[in-house]
């Protein structure tokens, strides 16, 4: 099977692997796909206090596909707000990938692991903006920590 | 003429995939040529010197054959390959003796052209037990004795396994379906060559084996078929009657001489060989031991052919660890190339579980493997081994100490 060049690019050089500290609050982490599937991609954002995506962290246990479609997506969500990082679709990142379609599935939990992130992030947000919790608990454990 | 020791270009991979298929040794080649060319007659024609010729050819490379497995040259009959071997030896003893006996019995580890025809026959009619392996790979001989009875008409056992290259008992097995009176059958494609084979001693009663994986020609195989007692097929292929009737159509003569040939070398060749592959698979192994934790060996160690590792790298997947060797060419135990994303059903059948099938990869060494060739492919595997768990997450999960069946994964 041919690959295209940007995927190999992806595979050898992947771009932004990592991990940021996934209880910060301004970290969302998402983690899709199983192990017994042969895909588990982690990805993580961060988003700064002006609402973009400050960094963009990933790792995939997965095919060189599936590598790839991860690496790509963290250089995609960097400066984009959460809601136009939400809008990024599977065919978008199949289509730059050139994926063949056995390959397809790898850029559909690509996008699932955006999304994941992006709704952790918002659970987190919402408790913290949530004003009986933030000013109350939050702060001690914090201060406590 | 001399061994050759290298005969891949150097811009070549390192082949390390010799259960696949093996290269045509060129002392082989060599035998084949006039075959090719001036003594390019038939076989069959009896009235002149061509066919006589060509032959001779045939009939000399039967009987190479039948040497290498202790049969008479009379009970080696010549085929496309395996598969047919195969497709012959199970479908033509089936369909004869069908009024007495409706029972097979094979293994879930078979290669798949055993599988897909006994399916094909429980449509038929037949009834097919599918014998499981132990963790090692091995059957259980105390199954065997008790799934076989006075029914069963062939017993479809091979006799190393493709992916993890584990030998079963042939004698043991041999004696049981001579107690019972079921046939024998072994498919001996990956054993031939390799390991001692004797038809008497086993009392194997068909053989299938094949040209291309013992350094012959692709196209042509062969088909054990015991003469006393008598083992009768219905043939699948109608004809001039070829092969005493069991297998019609014109003999490819060169691919016939190449097999013998092939046959003739791997004989004499056997016991020094075998001792230089182990020396190879030993170092190989415990090169990647020495410098990779978490790496895991699928099927039994000793009782297994000298050319042959599968082995699982814990937390990184197969596919993407060939993508990154580049200059290895091996084989994934996972067939995720598929959109099935299924692993293997060998490793499956020992136990190993889907995550850690994923990962892995089936190397294979042979007659041109090097001592070089080895080392360079510890240094590569190890590199992007160790690569591929820095950027993986279930790695990450396992040096924190989460045990990734503690997470509740979605299926997709």
């Amino acid at each position: 099977m041919a690959y295209s060049e940007k995927l190999i690019d992806h595979y050898e050089n992947p771009r932004n692997i990592g991990s940021l500290d996934k209880n910060s609050e301004d970290v969302g982490t998402g983690l899709v796909g199983a192990p017994a599937c042969g895909d588990v991609m982690k990805l993580q954002i961060k988003v700064g206090a002006d609402g973009l995506i400050e960094d963009a962290k990933f790792k995939t246990f997965g095919c060189g596909s599936a590598i790839a479609s991860s690496s790509l997506v963290t250089e995609w969500v960097k400066g984009k707000t959460i809601d136009e990082a939400g809008t990024i679709k599977n065919t978008d990142i199949a289509k730059h990938l050139a994926l063949p379609p056995v390959k397809i599935h790898c850029s559909v939990l690509a996008e699932d692991a955006i999304k994941a992130a992006i709704a952790d992030y918002r659970a987190k947000t919402a408790k913290v903006d949530d004003p009986a919790k933030s000013t109350g608990k939050d702060e001690s454990q914090a201060a406590a920590e | 003429m001399t061994a050759i020791t290298q005969i891949r270009r150097n811009d070549q991979p390192i082949y390390l995939d010799y259960q696949a298929t093996t290269p045509l040794d060129p002392r082989v080649l060599e035998a084949m040529m006039p075959y090719f060319t001036y003594k390019f007659g038939n076989p069959g024609s009896r009235s002149h010197s061509y066919g006589w010729e060509a032959e001779e050819g045939v009939e000399k490379a039967r009987g190479q054959v039948a040497k290498l497995i202790g049969a008479d040259e009379k009970e080696v009959i010549f085929t496309s390959g395996a598969t047919e071997s195969n497709n012959l030896a199970i479908k033509g003893v089936a369909e004869f003796y069908k009024d007495r006996r409706n029972h097979i019995v094979t293994t879930v580890t078979e290669h798949k052209c055993v599988l897909d025809t006994c399916r094909h026959l429980e449509q038929e009619g037949f009834t097919v037990t599918y014998l499981p392996v132990q963790q090692n790979g091995l059957i259980d001989l105390d199954r065997l004795r008790e799934v076989v009875t006075d029914k069963t008409v062939v017993v479809s056992i091979m006799a190393v396994n493709n992916e993890i290259g584990v030998i079963q008992p042939l004698a043991e097995i041999g004696k049981i379906c001579r107690e019972k009176g079921a046939f024998f059958h072994t498919d001996a494609a990956q054993a031939a060559g390799k390991i001692p084979l004797d038809v008497e001693a086993m009392n194997i009663d068909l053989m299938s084996i094949s040209g291309h994986k013992i350094y012959g020609p692709k196209g042509i195989g062969a088909l054990y078929v015991r003469r006393r007692p008598r083992v009768r097929l219905v043939p699948m292929i109608y004809g001039g009657g070829q092969e005493r009737g069991f297998r019609s159509g014109t003999l490819p003569t060169p691919l016939c001489v190449g097999l013998g040939e092939a046959a003739e070398i791997a004989m004499k060749e056997m016991d020094a060989e075998a001792t230089r592959l182990t020396k190879l698979r030993d170092r190989m192994l415990k090169g990647l031991q020495a410098k990779l934790p978490e790496i895991y060996l699928n099927g039994d160690l000793e009782r297994r052919i000298p050319g042959n590792l599968n082995i699982s790298f814990a937390h990184v997947e197969g596919e993407s660890l060939m993508m990154g060797i580049k200059n290895l060419s091996v084989s994934s135990g996972s067939a995720c190339t598929s959109a099935s994303l299924e692993p293997s059903y060998v490793l499956r059948a020992l136990g190993v579980e889907e995550e850690l099938a994923h990962t892995s990869l089936r190397i294979g060494l042979g007659r041109f493997t090097t001592e070089h060739e080895v080392e360079t492919a510890v240094d590569e595997l190890v590199r992007h081994v160790i690569k591929l768990r820095q950027m993986s997450p279930l790695w990450e999960m396992a040096q924190e100490g989460i045990d990734i069946k503690s997470i509740e994964w979605a299926a997709h």
